[in-house]
């Protein structure tokens, strides 16, 4: 049994047999490059580099990348940080910083465009190609509104009155399918919500029906639900508008969820491309089968973690029944769901002692500021972790996971109910009673890179609270904190090194050494990872997991990632508006997920699966309806 | 929005009798009795102190002189000034000269501090850049009064371009050289400020959006980067004007300008409290007002605020 879900999960990695290629199921819209296929491509790349010029230097950050792209096409250039997909599709259309130096040739349609004089390379800008920026919020002008920032890229490109301009904009908005378009119109940027906002860019992008769009990491900023929509309906738009598409990210979800055709970039160089079904399933280069491995995929066994059919959980509680899969098949899948929970129900049941956090019934309130009344962000929570514990905290932006993470610690006063930390009580703790505690509970912080003062060697960094704290002094203190940089595995000689000297996944090491300098027992990570690249992502969720099992903390980690609690947590809490919406196992959550916005938060978890993530694509489709009648 | 404006304007209530109460605290306590200062010292009749000490209720505890005052400025009736003119009838004078002494060097740091600071900004690290900053820097170093000074020797006394001095009626033409003054020093500040915001708000994403739909490079730098670079400016000028309408004392003294610095500081040394207070009050309404100007153009150029 545990082979058969094995081998279902696992498909992507060494499991040649596909439920779908094999059951030879039509996958809709999954092959209308081959409409394209026969045209000419729209753009075709040849030996584009790109250099910046530091210090004098010429500094490569794209070397010879060769690709073309056709109409009706999507391909996915893929990478981490620093890997250059960014600079070398902004060199497209002239758009990096004056430091920048671009050879090699971009040709639009047969046109070449690359190095062309302003005046022609402004008409291809925003008419022939279009770009979608990565976070709407700062890539949109904020004192402008919506509609007057189409209609000035509407009337740039075309001889229209300013009401026809008007006109196709709101068109463009409906396009895009946003609620209320006349209001988006008239709305300014910080008015609308980040996936409206998003909705908002991608119309002003399609106003002139770019014959090439480029999508720089479209949906990073936003949470998994929207991130969801979007995709969604770019998906639609793909189909409707026969544009080229350069989808530009670092998430190989939404690269599955999306593209045909995909190009994987490391260091400047792509070092490997092919077809989505090749990429996923047959990845030749060892970097793109690394990326792909160091994903975390939600449902996936790890060592302690059974796999898990989250799409068959989902269509057990749906009672939904997909097109893409064989209706056997699925029974089948949920039914091993079934009995790997009941399985797992048997094993939890076992004493664990006293809880190191609990809350009960808490509420915490962000104090009034003159005229902004308080505001209650979280309501009712009830929570417990026991010793040796690992909590996943997961909910939305605004879901209250961060507020509920500071309580913990102390950070934030609670309005009411109980909140107890490492059996003392402070709900009515002043300042001065949590010094004590703050020795007991460590913290570990979203980005590495402000978390850590800038000015200290990460040594003081790290004995700090060591020393703050009286366990060690002078020599004992200089052991402690050689023993704590081997344990998260930092060479020694880093402790005179200062942040700014180190990367991001070597930093958090560092903000995680500190935290656990004082032996808590409780240990609060608030998004540790989100920051990192997802290869480093990976090795630090190692680290995390192995120390946590080494020295048996309890740990409430904060998350808006489902896979990485799937893939650390005993427990998952899953939050909504300042509410507990749902809590249990990692099993009971994630085979038997009862809460409609639980069922609506797995469901839109992108799969780096193409194939997976077209019957999870139908699954969401059938959730939302159903949420919709 | 409405309610914006009005929240704004009552706050003017608190402001106005917490300074003024401040201030003629502030004159009360001052050393010497104001009927010595009003006599210059001399002797004078038992029978004529008393009859002053009770027609300016200085018998009468601090608070209740206080509520004496208050209740004339309401009914228009600010007094006498000691030598025997209506204080009304001084401030009419002084105040259109101070506000034509405002806006002249206001205008000249808007138009030069922004025009220069744009151009600084977009073509940084270049020639004129340098140049720029190497004179503001310069401008800002000098005090005000060494300032004032050269340009009323250089170009007033020996090249004689413009008035050395300011006639009683001080006319825009006549008040050439001390706007240009006060305005130098600002207009210093503006340009840098301008400099830094263009320099920021040029890297910003919006920036790039608005190049890849197709902008010109002109379009994109006076509709988008220019307006979301005034707004710190725009803070940085309404302050100014409020500075600016206290009156400058060190430049209305070496040109001789007829206007409230110039009052203020005679009234000062004279210890006529009456006079330094009512001149206060109109600051303080002045200055509030000059902050309601800022906060709505700031609204009007920033809508992220237009609500808060």
């Amino acid at each position: 049994m545990t082979e058969d879900s094995n081998a279902v999960d696992g498909a992507g990695e060494d499991g040649p047999v596909n439920i779908d290629t094999a059951t030879g199921t039509p996958a809709e819209g999954n092959f209308p490059s081959r409409r394209g296929n026969r045209s000419a491509p729209v753009l075709q790349v040849r030996d584009l580099s790109v250099d910046f010029g530091v210090d004098k230097e010429w500094v490569p950050a794209a070397i010879g990348l060769n690709y073309e792209v056709r109409a009706g096409e999507v391909l996915a250039i893929v990478g981490e940080s620093g890997s250059g997909k960014s600079a070398s599709s902004m060199a497209i259309l002239g758009l990096l910083p004056s430091n920048s130096r671009v050879t090699g040739s971009v040709k639009l349609n047969g046109r070449e465009i690359l190095n062309l004089s302003g005046g022609k390379l402004r008409q291809i800008r925003g008419k022939d190609v279009a770009v979608i920026f990565q976070e709407p919020m700062t890539a949109l002008n904020p004192v402008y509104t919506v509609g007057f920032q189409i209609v000035e890229t509407l009337r740039l490109h075309n001889a229209i009155s300013p009401d026809e301009a008007r006109l196709r904009a709101l068109k463009m908005l409906e396009l895009v399918e946003l609620p209320d378009p006349e209001k988006a119109f008239k709305s300014y940027p910080h008015q609308l919500s980040g996936g409206q906002r998003q909705r908002a860019m991608i119309a002003q992008s399609l106003s002139c029906d770019p014959k090439l769009l480029i999508a720089d990491e479209p949906t990073t900023a936003l949470d998994v639900t929207v991130q969801a929509e979007i995709l969604d309906l770019m998906r639609n738009l793909r189909n409707k508008l026969d544009s080229a598409i350069v989808l530009i990210t670092h998430d190989m979800g939404v690269v599955a969820d999306l593209s045909d055709r995909i190009a994987v970039m490391r260091k400047g160089v792509i070092v490997e491309t092919g077809t989505a079904e090749e990429i996923f399933h047959n990845p030749q280069h060892e970097y793109t089968q690394a990326l792909l491995a160091a994903v975390p995929h939600l449902g996936e066994g790890t060592d302690g973690n059974e796999g898990v059919d989250v799409t068959a959980a989902l269509a057990a509680a749906a009672h939904a029944e997909l097109e893409s899969v064989d209706a056997e098949e699925l029974a089948r899948r949920e039914a091993s769901n079934k009995a790997a929970l009941v399985l797992t129900k048997a094993e939890s049941v076992q004493t664990l002692g006293q809880p190191v956090l609990e809350l009960i019934g808490v509420a915490i309130e962000y104090p009034k500021q003159g005229r902004v009344p308080a505001f209650r962000a979280v309501e009712g929570a009830d929570l417990s972790i026991y010793p040796g514990q690992v909590v996943g905290l997961v909910g939305e932006s605004g879901s209250g996971k961060t507020t509920v993470g500071r309580a913990a610690v102390g950070l934030l006063p609670v309005a009411a109910g109980t909140l107890q930390v490492v059996g003392t009580d402070i709900t009515h703790a002043r300042p001065k009673d949590l010094r004590n505690l703050r020795q007991k509970v460590g913290m570990v912080f979203q980005d590495p890179s402000s978390s850590l003062n800038p000015r200290l060697p990460i040594g003081e960094s790290i004995g700090e609270p060591m020393y703050l704290a009286k366990v060690a002094k002078g020599a004992a203190l200089q052991k402690r904190i050689e023993d704590l940089l081997d344990q998260v595995e930092l060479p020694r000689s880093y402790r005179n090194r200062y942040p700014h000297e180190l990367s991001g996944g070597q930093k958090q090491r560092v903000g995680i050494a500190r935290a656990l300098s004082l032996k808590p027992q409780l240990l609060v990570a608030d998004e540790p990872t989100s920051a990192l690249d997802v290869s480093v992502q990976a090795t630090v969720l190692d680290l995390l997991q192995g120390l946590q099992r080494e020295l048996k903390f309890a740990c409430l980690f904060v998350t808006h990632d489902l896979a990485v609690v799937d893939y650390l947590s005993d427990r998952i809490v899953v939050m909504q508006r300042g509410r507990i919406v749902e809590q249990g196992t990692r099993d009971e959550i994630l085979r038997n997920p009862q809460e409609a916005y639980t069922q609506r938060l797995l469901a839109a978890v992108p799969l780096p699966d193409p194939e997976k993530q077209r019957e999870r694509r139908e699954l969401r489709a059938q959730l939302l309806a159903v949420g919709e009648e | 929005m409405l309610r914006f404006i009005l929240r704004r304007v009552l706050q003017v209530i608190p402001v106005f009798f917490g300074a003024t109460l401040l201030v003629y605290y502030l004159v009360f306590s001052m050393s010497g009795s104001p009927i010595d200062a009003l006599s210059g010292g001399k002797p004078i009749s038992p029978a004529v102190v008393a009859q002053l000490t009770s027609q300016y209720h200085l018998d009468q505890p601090f608070i209740v002189q206080y509520g004496i005052y208050i209740k004339n400025l309401f009914t228009f009736n600010l007094g006498t000034s000691f030598s025997g003119r209506p204080i009304a009838a001084i401030l009419a004078n002084a105040f259109p000269v101070t506000a034509r002494l405002a806006v002249f060097p206001l205008a000249i740091e808007a138009i030069f501090g922004v025009t220069f600071g744009v151009i600084a900004g977009l073509r940084k690290g270049k020639l004129f850049d340098g140049t720029v900053l190497i004179v503001s820097l310069v401008v800002i170093a000098v005090p005000t009064f060494v300032l004032g000074f050269l340009l009323q020797f250089v170009v007033g006394v020996k090249l004689g371009w413009a008035k050395p001095t300011v006639s009683s009626g001080a006319h825009w033409l006549d008040l050439t050289l001390p706007a240009v003054v006060l305005g130098l020093v600002s207009f210093a500040y503006v340009l840098r400020l301008t400099r830094t915001s263009i320099l920021e708000n040029m890297n910003a994403d919006y920036v790039r959006t608005a190049t890849a739909k197709g902008l010109s490079r002109r379009r994109v730098i006076v509709t988008h980067i220019l307006r979301n670079s005034m707004i710190p400016v725009v803070t940085f000028l309404g302050a100014d004007l409020g500075a600016l309408m206290g009156g400058a004392i060190v430049t209305e003294g070496i040109f001789n300008v007829p206007g409230v610095g110039n009052t203020l500081y005679k009234a000062v040394l004279a210890g006529e409290g009456p006079m330094v207070v009512s001149i206060v009050s109109v600051l303080v309404l002045v200055f509030v007002l000059a902050n309601l100007l800022v906060d709505l153009l700031y609204a009007w150029l920033d809508p992220r605020i237009r609500y808060a």
